[in-house]
């Protein structure tokens, strides 16, 4: 049924006080990133927002985003989010199935008609639509169906985002991202593999609280979140600079905590907020435990040459190239010296010698 | 059957977190950045809230700025939604918030440099709520006491 | 192309053919140069060919006073741009992870600090080099289009670099992948100019001296 209660109501209605509310506010502010001036706006924005209803499409995905988003650490805020949203059909989540299911999918495409939010995690199949199937209905199928009547669409996951591991070489399954797709609505990219899961509900949020897409870089991804790289906010940082690597995983540069830049860390080219949000209730990310950065929300990042492998280092195999190369050289090299030699023997053989008679005859 | 005691002739060497990660360096930058805002809130009463969340800390650097904070003499608990633990620090007008869900795990860490955090005071829409309630309780009171006299 | 895709193309394909090229073009020149052969020599050496030809592969590594006859600039900046250059780009960290993924090995690197010095001594250095090029009228007569191509090959590799430690805005994919490309043109180059001379000078050298070493004359 449609809900036409604004968020304020909706949360008034369930006995919170307006302390409540503020506090409420006031994290979901730090939880999108903004400074904390903007915390009256966003509670004078919420307090009159409607709940937009949510339709989140399954691909060809692991569960890992949906895993990521359940196991949030705040889930007294994220269960006020979803009071404040109508998830209308998550197929992983929702007690309905089959045909039931599906008739909540239409029965929300119907009666918000324009105004609904799409979320999408896993990729999307070319190769064959048979591939990944949901109730018959091929995943492109769905996908396009669903998006026709939303306001926007939010690809969660580096599958949805840029196609992800199901994307990766050889690709069995011709998987793509939604934007590969869908070119006609904006797409709010949420990547990482999986999300952190404070910005998969910070960019809920800052959709419910105003009502628009936020400023997105040039992959889409929304830049609160995915402005700076994880190098830059890398409290590691200092030991980059000054040189400092940790050469192995147990050497005493690797116990000293030095950046793990040759043990492959991504930290440079990754743009993602996991340095600052960090996981597990703000306890550590990656780095922080010692393992350098997958670069996982970033296009392509498990053809990028290796996890382990140094950002300045070469990639491909050499060692046969470069003896081939020399051979190569080699015998060219020698196929020009010979023809230089008796390109010259030859010359030599042509040459007269000048004579005094010579010079007189002319 | 063999006892673990092989185990205690493995020499076992423990690194600490502390020392071993020299800070980052955000502790100097945020005492200036409070300084300047208790010189603003001095000066002109303007407020400043700094989100602690924001910032990218090294292992324990969170713990040594609070610790360079010290501890003042108001702290209260705000029982909305999960706990919130208010504080004054030892410097006068720096206060630190610390919200907590209904799990007890912290949702948002706040440094307010004002003279009272806003939470602390009573809110305006809550106040209008406890005025209707005290009066549906005083009629209800008003009612059994008139019952009771007649 | 996409910025990851960049990076990747010219950490994979992109290095196999440029070295590739690198590795054909040289031993390709330096195997020519060599079948030109000698006549054999029927005098009775004078000296040692090998002692001298060594010797004078090291010793023209250094000026001499006679030399300072048509000013310091290209003396001083071509010192300080081979000196610097070569520092940046073998001891450097990254480069050696880099150097440690082609040749299998690696070696201890110097402070960040005192490459970002010797880049920018080597940017100066060239710079100082491109502007005596273009205002002093003999140089700048006898300069073809190699001299500017080869100066833009050197320097980019050189300034990409220096933004990427110092980070002047540009994204660090983007500029990382810039940069090795960077490199890639300089190797592909290296064969086709006179670039080459980072080999063929040590043979020319060797040549002088050997030459001379038989004669039982100085080098």
């Amino acid at each position: 049924m449609k809900d036409t209660r604004t968020v304020g109501e909706i949360l008034s209605s369930q006995g919170i006080s307006r302390r409540g509310f503020l506090k409420f506010c006031a994290a979901t502010a730090s939880m999108m990133a903004m400074p904390p001036s903007m915390v009256p706006a966003v509670a004078q924005a919420l307090s009159n927002a409607r709940r937009p209803s949510v339709i989140w499409l399954s691909f060809q995905e692991c569960t890992g985003c949906t895993e990521s988003l359940t196991r949030s650490h705040s889930p007294t805020l994220e269960g006020l989010l979803f009071d404040s949203i109508s998830l209308d059909y998550h197929h992983t989540l929702q007690v309905a199935a089959g045909s039931a299911a599906e008739e909540a999918r239409e029965h929300a495409m119907q009666e918000n008609d324009g105004s609904y939010l799409v979320v999408v995690d896993g990729s999307i199949p070319l190769g064959n639509p048979g591939y990944s199937t949901i109730a018959g209905i091929s995943n492109v199928d769905m996908l396009k169906e669903t998006a026709a009547g939303a306001a926007a669409i939010v690809a969660v996951g580096t599958c949805a985002a840029f196609g992800g591991i199901p994307h990766a070489n050889p690709n069995p399954t011709g998987a793509v991202a939604v934007s590969d797709i869908i070119k006609d609505k904006p797409i709010i990219n949420v990547s990482g593999c999986p999300p952190i899961p404070i910005v998969i509900t910070g960019v809920l949020a800052h959709y419910l609280t105003f009502g628009k897409v936020p400023e997105l870089d040039d992959l889409g991804r929304p830049t609160a979140f995915f402005g700076q790289t994880i190098h830059d906010r890398c409290y590691r940082r200092p030991f980059y600079d000054k040189g400092l690597f940790a050469e192995t995983f147990d050497d005493e540069g690797a116990q000293q905590g030095w950046c793990l830049y040759k043990l492959g860390c991504k930290g440079p080219v990754t743009y993602n907020a996991c340095a600052v949000s960090k996981w597990n209730s703000g306890t550590s990310f990656p780095i922080q435990s010692g393992h350098g950065c997958f670069g996982c929300s970033e296009p392509d990042f498990w053809d990028s040459g290796g996890f382990y492998r140094p950002l300045s280092a070469t990639t491909a195999d050499v060692g046969t190239l470069a003896g081939v190369a020399a051979l190569a050289g080699a015998a060219a090299g020698a196929a020009i010296g010979r023809m230089n030699r008796s390109h010259r023997a030859r010359a030599q053989a042509r040459h007269e010698k000048l004579t005094i008679d010579d010079i007189e005859e002319s | 059957m063999s006892t673990p005691d092989g185990l205690h002739d493995i020499a076992i060497e423990t690194h600490s977190d502390a020392g071993a990660y020299p800070a980052t360096g955000n502790d100097l930058p945020i005492l200036h950045e409070i300084r300047h805002a208790l010189q603003r809130l001095a000066q002109s009463g303007e407020k400043t809230v700094i989100d602690l969340q924001a910032i990218p800390m090294a292992p324990g650097e969170e713990e040594r700025i609070l610790q360079l904070l010290g501890r003042g003499e108001v702290s209260a608990t705000i029982d909305a939604l999960g706990p919130s633990e208010v504080r004054e620090t030892a410097f006068a007008g720096v206060w630190t918030v610390y919200h907590r869900n209904t799990n007890n795990e912290v949702v948002g860490k706040f440094i307010e440099i004002t003279h009272c955090p806003d939470l602390l005071h009573s809110q305006p829409e809550d106040i209008a709520t406890g005025m209707a309630q005290i009066r549906e309780t005083l009629a209800e009171l008003e009612s059994k006491q008139s019952g009771d006299q007649a | 192309m996409t910025e990851t895709e960049f990076l990747n193309w010219v950490r994979g394909p992109g290095m196999q053919i440029a070295l590739a090229v690198f590795i054909v073009g040289m031993v390709y020149r330096v195997l020519e140069n060599y079948l030109i052969g000698r006549k054999q020599s029927l005098a009775e050496p004078r000296g040692s060919e090998w002692t001298h030809g060594v010797g004078t592969m090291w010793r023209r590594s250094f000026t001499r006073a006679k030399l300072t006859t048509r000013g310091y600039v290209t003396l001083v900046a071509g010192y300080i741009f081979h000196i610097a250059f070569l520092v940046t780009l073998f001891f450097l960290a990254q480069h050696v992870e880099m150097f440690r993924s082609l040749l299998g090995f690696g070696w201890p690197a110097l402070p960040p600090l005192l490459i970002t010095i010797t880049a920018v001594l080597g940017i100066a250095a060239l710079l100082a080099l491109l502007a005596h090029r273009l205002t002093d009228p003999v140089k700048r007569m006898l300069s073809d289009y190699q001299d500017y191509l080869t100066w833009f090959l050197t320097f980019f590799p050189l300034i990409t670099g220096f933004l990427l430690i110092n980070r002047v805005g540009i994204p660090y994919k983007t500029l990382l992948a810039t940069h090795i490309l960077s490199f890639e043109l300089l190797l592909i180059a290296i064969p086709f100019t006179k670039l080459s001379h980072i080999i063929t000078t040590f043979i020319s050298r060797w040549y002088n001296g050997a030459i001379a070493g038989v004669k039982g004359v100085q080098s």
